[in-house]
């Protein structure tokens, strides 16, 4: 449950994605073929990955802060350049870790279902 | 410029000058894309395709007809070349023989028509390779030998560049990649782009090996790992084209090329081909990010380059020991 405080009325940005994700799953898809039809399963998939970053957005750039600053950098730019000039190989295992958790969750987003079930969350 | 507007017939004209006269029938478009479009059509009823190179595409198409040729004498099925050139008004084409069959990948791993023929496809695709790998490369004059991997650092660089990106994923996997390059290579004919979607497949398994746009010269171990990318293997389990085992793509690679093909290169061409499909997913969301090509589906396409990130991180498992030891 959201606890931010905001000005707006329900629907929440949630409901509204949601509410046109309904639309096109229900009324567009049926009544289209070909390429029309190809991009509107194209939008819906966007919208649901739209919801799924919703609903876990907010918690997973706390956990992704985190996961950097147990690394001493503050951006995935400065991580990235540590690996390349070789700064981390030393502690390679955490550096893996951190990244594949950061993985794990920009996939749980994206396409969840492309990952192994045991990287899927429950 | 003509005063009239027929693409079509202008086409058709243009086709038939080239071959002699003949009566050109049953235009049709293919596909079309960014650099090149594809039409079949009948001479005198006899069913051949042509492509026709777009403006934008600075490959020479003649060095193309020349692979074919010499794929051709070497034994790889490849459709008939009939003629290659430059039409008047200035764009190259390439007119070959039709081929029947199936290239759509998912046709090809599930429909019941093709069960026999995924049984012996991956045995096809190392004898095909080995066919390529052959090619004198003397016979071939023209084609690329860039560096890959100096290839697509610098492509990760201009688009990080471009997109206010950074992708920790593929720097462990250039470092890794750094520290395990195989240590000798054969340099041969590389196709560049073999993989289902790019091959014509019947019941009877491989009929032809297509698009050779990206052929050069190169590792031919890189064919093998690009066939392993698991975007390749189109939700299938299966390594190999989401057909088959690594071992067996090994085994009849060595048997029909007479070289050893080793499991590490393999993996390391394999994950370099992981990096390289990232970075193209990358490059299609540009276009839409950068104003080329305002699309939704274009910008859905960033969010897949960690489909590949998640690809690395499974190939690497327990592997990151021998990281940057170069």
């Amino acid at each position: 449950m959201n606890t931010e405080q905001t000005p707006h009325d329900v629907p929440t940005t949630a409901q509204l994605v949601e509410s046109v994700r309904e639309w096109l799953q229900n009324d567009v898809l049926t009544s289209t073929t070909g390429r029309v039809q190809f991009h509107s399963r194209v939008a819906i998939n966007v919208l649901a990955m739209v919801e799924r970053e919703l609903a876990v957005g907010a918690r997973q750039s706390i956990d992704h802060v985190r996961r950097l600053s147990e690394l001493g950098v503050a951006s995935d730019a400065e991580l990235a350049a540590g690996i390349r000039s070789g700064a981390f190989d030393d502690r390679i295992d955490d550096v893996v870790a951190a990244v594949r958790s950061s993985v794990v969750d920009k996939l749980s987003v994206a396409n969840p279902t492309y990952m192994r079930p045991d990287d899927q969350s429950p | 410029m003509s005063s009239h507007s027929d693409p079509i017939g202008d086409l058709a004209a243009a086709i038939s000058r080239v071959l002699e006269g003949r009566t050109i029938t049953e235009l049709t478009r293919l596909s079309g894309g960014a650099s090149r479009e594809t039409w079949r059509f009948g001479a005198d009823g006899e069913p051949l395709i042509i492509q026709r190179q777009r403006s934008g595409d600075t490959r020479d198409m003649e060095v193309e007809a020349s692979v074919l040729r010499a794929a051709a004498v070497a034994g790889v099925p490849v459709p008939r070349l009939v003629a290659s050139g430059r039409f008047d008004e200035g764009a190259r084409y390439i007119i070959q023989s039709w081929v029947e069959g199936e290239t759509i990948a998912r046709k090809i791993l599930r429909d019941d028509v093709y069960a026999s023929a995924r049984r012996s496809l991956v045995g096809q695709f190392a004898t095909a390779l080995a066919a390529v790998h052959s090619i004198p490369i003397d016979d071939v004059a023209g084609l690329p030998a860039t560096d890959q991997m100096a290839q697509y650092r610098q492509s990760l660089d201009d688009l990080n560049a471009q997109l206010d990106q950074a992708h920790p994923a593929f720097e462990l996997a250039f470092r890794w990649l750094e520290g395990n390059r195989p240590a000798s290579a054969r340099r041969t004919v590389v196709h560049g782009d073999f993989r289902l979607g790019n091959v014509m497949v019947g019941p009877d398994g491989l009929r032809a090996v297509l698009d050779w746009e990206l052929a050069h010269i190169g590792d031919p171990m890189e064919d093998l790992g690009w066939l392993c990318v698991r975007a390749w293997r189109f939700g299938s389990e299966r390594p190999v084209a989401g057909l088959g085992a690594r071992e067996a793509l090994l085994t009849g690679y060595e048997a029909a090329s007479g070289s050893p093909a080793d499991p590490d290169a393999l993996r390391w061409w394999e994950v370099l081909g992981t990096l390289k499909w990232g970075i193209m997913c990358m490059l299609q969301a540009s276009a839409h990010l950068l104003g080329f090509s305002r699309s939704h589906e274009l910008a859905a396409i960033g969010r897949r380059v960690c489909e590949n990130e998640y690809d690395i991180m499974l190939a690497l498992e327990g592997r990151w020991s021998t990281l940057g030891v170069a």
